[in-house]
């Protein structure tokens, strides 16, 4: 266990210099809603953040920082809009007909949202986790090392698939049954094998559009386990229903609500606080989230 | 109280789960006579038309049949070997064209077209309209485009072969884009996730993931095609020719047309060759449909 600790350290290390040097931080100070003297590094800055699906506006000005190695939390009510911000990060919503993100969205000092930004070299880079395990009809080796393979990158296949198995806790469970299909696997595995590929490729950040919502507590409580062991190396975006979820395993939480428009027609989502996790959950600033993480609401 | 009187009281008291009405246990009963009624007319049809032919026919078949030319001198030694080869090579040129069109078409409506730009609308309307045409309407073209007019092919194999691939293209690009579609959208999110690119993720994840379904459509489509008739009679294939097709530009003929040829034929020695030749197309259907039920069965993939 030691060893592997350290294995995974010095690999997230030589990883972070390489992002340094391909991401050189900009001048340019992106606006965001960071709490007074908490904030380590970010990873991301946020700015201003509207996403429109045609003419609908589904969340506004959205604008916070997100922590490298920590794990941020967003939470709020159903269609508030948490996914949809989500999948800003990593440009998802690219894949939406008529989805438009207006805004900055700034990782290491580059806005993604720029005409030169590949979204294909973004998702390289920023890996992500879905709601339901989608695991590919596949064997579990192919399943791992389909990431790496389309990336093309180099070095002994055998050893990347191992690696990100036992990043993902999943190494002594599937090490004997590596080309079976992956579909064999039981929900929580699966997901922890979605877990695992997105692993593979070297992300240096995770997103989890609530991993855990379709599976048992026991299999959830594994995930969160690997959350809090993987934050030593990634810096980790989760959305989740669950508030005791976003409590027990996130440094950062950010509450998302959604108001109706003036013709009650749309709904457009938007932060109302975004703070340490103890305070929001402890002593939250905002009425709105008070009664939301005490169960008045929501 | 005892069995019988616990019974007696279930008996009376039908307040709370009311017996089914005289009136709808006489529906249930109706509504499955007559879905019985309606496969035994449908069996019975196929049964009497399978009765006639055989008799007719069986006598006929031998390897003789298979592997004889047509006569027109000794009928009773007729046989069908150039029907048979024609109507081998109108498959082969069909897969041939219609699998990457079909497959292109159905992934470029599926996974490219934005089905906000009229233009994709319309080609999906008209795709949809082509699987509905008459096919001897695809034999006037054929004769009109390629057996005369730009192509001027001539009544060649080739000729033959494009017709019937413009016959069985809507329904093989309808049957592709559904098992297109049958790939799970988390799937091709999963793939681009990891830095694929899309072109990586619909040839490594999504046409893997739908081949079964496109096999089992495009062997469907073409057991439509290897009984047809009209386009074939239209472009002018050979009737009883004593030769194979050598090339593609060779005159041709098929099971289909030497069938319609014998049937039609004043001669009735020709009425049992005819059956025994429907025999033969008939055996090939039943083993081209028994694949794509192997194929669906053991290769499709369960989401």
């Amino acid at each position: 266990m030691p060893e592997r600790l350290t294995e995974a350290a010095a690999e997230s290390a030589g990883r972070n210099e390489n992002a340094d040097r391909r991401f050189a931080p900009s001048n340019t100070p992106a606006p965001t809603a960071r709490p007074e003297g908490r904030m380590q590094e970010p990873i991301f800055h946020v700015g201003d953040v509207q996403v429109f699906y045609g003419e609908h506006r589904a969340i506004r000005d959205v604008s916070l920082a997100i922590a490298r190695n920590e794990i941020t939390a967003l939470i709020g009510p159903s269609g508030c809009g948490k996914s949809t911000f989500i999948r800003c990060l990593n440009r998802m919503n690219d894949l939406i007909p008529g989805a438009r993100v207006e805004g900055q969205v700034v990782y290491h000092g580059e806005d993604l949202y720029t005409d030169e930004i590949d979204p294909v070299q973004v998702r390289k880079r920023i890996g992500m986790v879905f709601q339901k395990p989608n695991p590919f009809p596949k064997s579990i080796y192919d399943n791992i090392a389909f990431g790496p393979r389309v990336i093309g990158m180099k070095g002994d296949m055998d050893e990347i698939v191992e690696s990100a198995l036992r990043r993902a806790a999943l190494w002594e469970e599937t090490k004997d049954r590596l080309k079976t299909n992956a579909f064999g696997m039981s929900g929580g595995q699966q997901q922890r094998l979605c877990i695992a590929r997105a692993l593979a490729t070297q992300p240096d950040v995770l997103l989890m559009d609530e991993p855990c919502s379709a599976l048992d507590p026991i299999s959830t409580g594994r995930i969160e386990d690997l959350m809090m062991q993987l934050k030593e190396d990634y810096s980790i975006v989760i959305v989740t229903h669950n508030m005791q979820q976003a409590a027990r395993v996130s440094d950062m939480t950010a509450f998302f609500t959604v108001e109706l428009d003036d013709s009650a027609k749309h709904r457009t989502g938007h932060v109302v606080e975004y703070d340490v996790t103890d305070k929001m959950f402890t002593n939250p600033e905002d009425k709105r989230t008070e009664d939301y993480v005490t169960g008045k609401f929501g | 109280m005892t069995g019988a009187q616990i019974a007696a009281r279930a008996r009376t008291r039908s307040t709370v789960l009311p017996r089914p009405s005289t009136g709808s246990r006489v529906a249930d009963v109706a509504f499955r006579a007559v879905m019985y009624l309606s496969i035994a007319v449908g069996i019975a049809g196929l049964g009497a038309i399978l009765f006639d032919v055989a008799r007719d026919g069986l006598p006929r078949l031998s390897w003789e049949f298979v592997t004889n030319f047509p006569s027109r001198i000794i009928p009773e030694r007729s046989g069908i070997q150039s029907a048979l080869v024609g109507t081998l090579y109108l498959m082969a040129i069909c897969t041939v064209l219609v699998v990457p069109l079909g497959v292109a078409t159905a992934v470029y409506l599926e996974e490219y077209a934005d089905r906000r730009r009229w233009w994709n609308r319309m080609i999906e309307v008209n795709i949809q309209n082509l699987a509905a045409v008459p096919s001897v309407v695809y034999g006037i073209l054929g004769l009109a485009f390629i057996v005369r007019g730009p192509l001027s092919m001539g009544r060649v194999l080739l000729a033959g072969g494009i017709t019937l691939s413009l016959l069985v293209l809507p329904v093989v690009i309808i049957v592709a884009r559904e098992a297109i579609r049958a790939v799970p959208p988390s799937i091709r999110e999963g793939s681009l996730a990891l830095g694929a690119t899309k072109w990586q993720t619909i040839w490594k994840q999504v046409l893997p993931g739908a081949i079964a379904g496109i096999a089992t459509g495009v062997i469907l489509a073409l057991s439509r095609a290897i009984g047809e008739t009209a386009p074939l009679l239209i472009i002018g294939a050979a009737v009883s020719p004593r030769f194979n097709p050598g090339s593609l530009f060779d005159s041709f003929t098929a099971l289909p047309i030497q069938i319609f040829g014998w049937t039609t034929d004043a001669d009735r020695e020709f009425v049992s060759a005819a059956a025994g030749a429907i025999l033969v197309l008939m055996a090939i259907l039943v083993v081209m449909n028994s694949i794509a039920i192997f194929l669906r069965n053991r290769y499709e993939q369960k989401w």
